[in-house]
């Protein structure tokens, strides 16, 4: 009988799995089962420019390539539980799916607030389509008041957009400087002047610790008792883990799901499970460009790249192929990319530069376009750029290098 | 042959696409994205890659 493979988790980590399957000769069965009714879409245009016209599927759908016309889509219904020994994942309406290979794709979802005040409306996050559907609705041009709690790029970017539609916008945080974690100081200290001379208004080393309001939110209450007027209140603090469906097994979900080189999941005793890959924004992996300390990436390169080395490994391990134990062998160490749009800056960053000890303008102005090099040691480690993009580019090479 | 379409309206010059064929894509002098508009069937691996980096997933391929 032919093999099959389930893919939990519906969106682009799953997707590039699923092309890579195929591309690598896998012919048997794929199922994904996604808890969004949705068809896989693409996430960071709901933040920025979807965002601040119209948010519809259309806008942000993925191709989906000639590869992948024959999955089996399984969606609305999320996985609850999956029993690793007898290779079975069951769903919420308690369907069942037998495979051979599973591939673990269930991303994150958004960490809220907990607020005394808090079941009133008005409350908002940025994961989803429907989130940004709901979102949009409520960012009426030029009229509401809007406060982003976290200062991380979603946020930064959500301010933006509102700004960009007239919303007067609150960014509160607890960090000193936007965006401080991955920049460093100088440069979020100065992404923060811009914001402000966009009209963002900052409120940083501050937490939330209430609403205002009855049915919906009038205000926001800071943990030192200062009230900001608010319609709207945009949480992008940080992430959970989907994790929760693998509970009853014995794979370390401790931070994301730990996998080995060869993104095979690993348990909590440091074993890697044969047929069980992890890919995106769960994956927990060392990446020798950098060290051995497994991290979880949160850009949206890894997807694409993890995507792609889990598709030749389980294709491999499910054909019996000869060449599995030297795939396994051969390092994997993807060059993690981000970008930004915030306003007209484009901020485009290669490699780990919140690892950084020091960091340095090598190129351009700090007020115009410029691009910051990221050292550990000696070694170049980070680079990130606004604007100036071949500038950029001649220092990425270097990182791989 | 494969025929390759970038959107300019969505295209916003980040240059991934260039590392994954750089045959097919470059940056000019101001850095803005030039592109040839067909390619040998050879080459639809390499440009594959690129319409998955591209963040604005502004290019498409025309079978
Ligand atoms: C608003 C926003 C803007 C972003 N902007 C940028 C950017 O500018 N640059 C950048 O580099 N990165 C950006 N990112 C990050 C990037 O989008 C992510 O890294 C990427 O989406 C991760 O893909 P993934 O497939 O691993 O996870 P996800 O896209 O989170 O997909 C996981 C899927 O699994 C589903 N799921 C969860 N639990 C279950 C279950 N039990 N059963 C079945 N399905 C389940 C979820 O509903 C979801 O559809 C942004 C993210 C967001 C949200
Ligand atoms: S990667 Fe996309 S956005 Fe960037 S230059 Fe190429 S086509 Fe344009």
């Amino acid at each position: 009988m032919s093999k099959s493979v389930v893919i939990v988790g519906a969106s682009m980590g799953g997707l590039r799995a699923a092309e890579a399957l195929r591309n690598n000769g896998f012919a048997g069965r794929i199922t994904m089962i996604g808890e969004e009714a949705h068809l896989p879409y693409n996430r960071p245009p709901l933040s920025k420019e979807v965002l601040a016209k119209e948010v519809t599927h259309e806008a942000v759908a993925f191709k989906l390539r000639a590869q992948v016309e024959d999955v089996t889509w399984h969606l609305g219904d999320p996985a609850t539980s999956v029993d690793l020994e007898k290779k079975v994942v069951t769903t919420a309406s308690g369907k069942s799916f037998e495979y051979d290979g599973l591939v673990i794709a269930s991303g994150l979802r958004p960490r809220v607030l907990d607020l005394p005040n808090g079941k009133i409306s008005g409350r908002h996050t940025v994961r989803t389509l429907d989130d940004a559907i709901g979102l949009r609705a409520e960012l009426v041009p030029g009229a509401a008041k809007v406060v982003v709690a976290g200062a991380g790029f979603i946020g930064c970017e959500v301010a933006a957009t509102a700004r960009g539609l007239g919303c007067e916008v609150t960014n509160v945080a607890i960090d000193p400087y936007p965006m401080i974690r991955p920049l460093g100081e100088q440069l979020a200290a100065e992404l923060q002047r811009r914001h402000e001379s966009h009209g963002v208004k900052f409120k940083l080393n501050h937490g939330i610790s209430d609403l205002t309001g009855t049915e919906k939110i009038s205000g926001v209450v800071l943990d030192n008792g200062e009230v900001i007027q608010a319609d709207v209140l945009v949480e992008a603090i940080s992430s959970h883990c989907n994790v929760e469906w693998l509970a009853s097994t014995n794979l370390d979900v401790s931070n994301g799901v730990l996998a080995d080189s060869a993104l095979r999941a690993v348990t909590t005793d440091g074993k890697s499970v044969e047929g069980v890959y992890v890919v995106g924004d769960l994956a927990r992996f060392a990446n020798p460009l950098f060290d051995n300390e497994p991290r979880r990436i949160e850009h949206w390169n890894i997807p694409t790249e993890t995507g792609k080395r889990v598709g030749s490994v389980l294709s491999a391990y499910l054909a019996d192929a000869e060449n599995f134990a030297e795939l396994v062998a051969t390092l994997f160490m993807p060059l993690p990319s981000f970008w930004s749009d915030q306003y007209d800056m484009k901020i485009q960053g290669f490699g780990m530069p919140g690892l950084a000890d020091r960091y340095e303008l090598v190129a351009g102005e700090l007020s115009d376009e410029l691009v910051m090099g990221y050292f550990r040691g000696e070694i170049l480690i980070g680079v990130v750029g606004i604007g100036m993009t071949s500038e950029v580019m001649k220092y990425r090479k270097e990182l791989v290098s | 042959m494969i025929t390759i379409n970038v959107d300019m309206d969505k295209c916003q010059h980040y240059g991934q696409c260039v590392f994954e064929a750089p045959d097919v894509f470059k940056l000019n002098d101001d850095d803005k994205l030039e592109f040839v508009a067909t390619a040998d069937d050879s080459r639809r691996s390499d440009i594959e890659s690129a319409v998955d980096v591209c963040p604005m997933q502004a290019i498409s391929v025309v079978e």
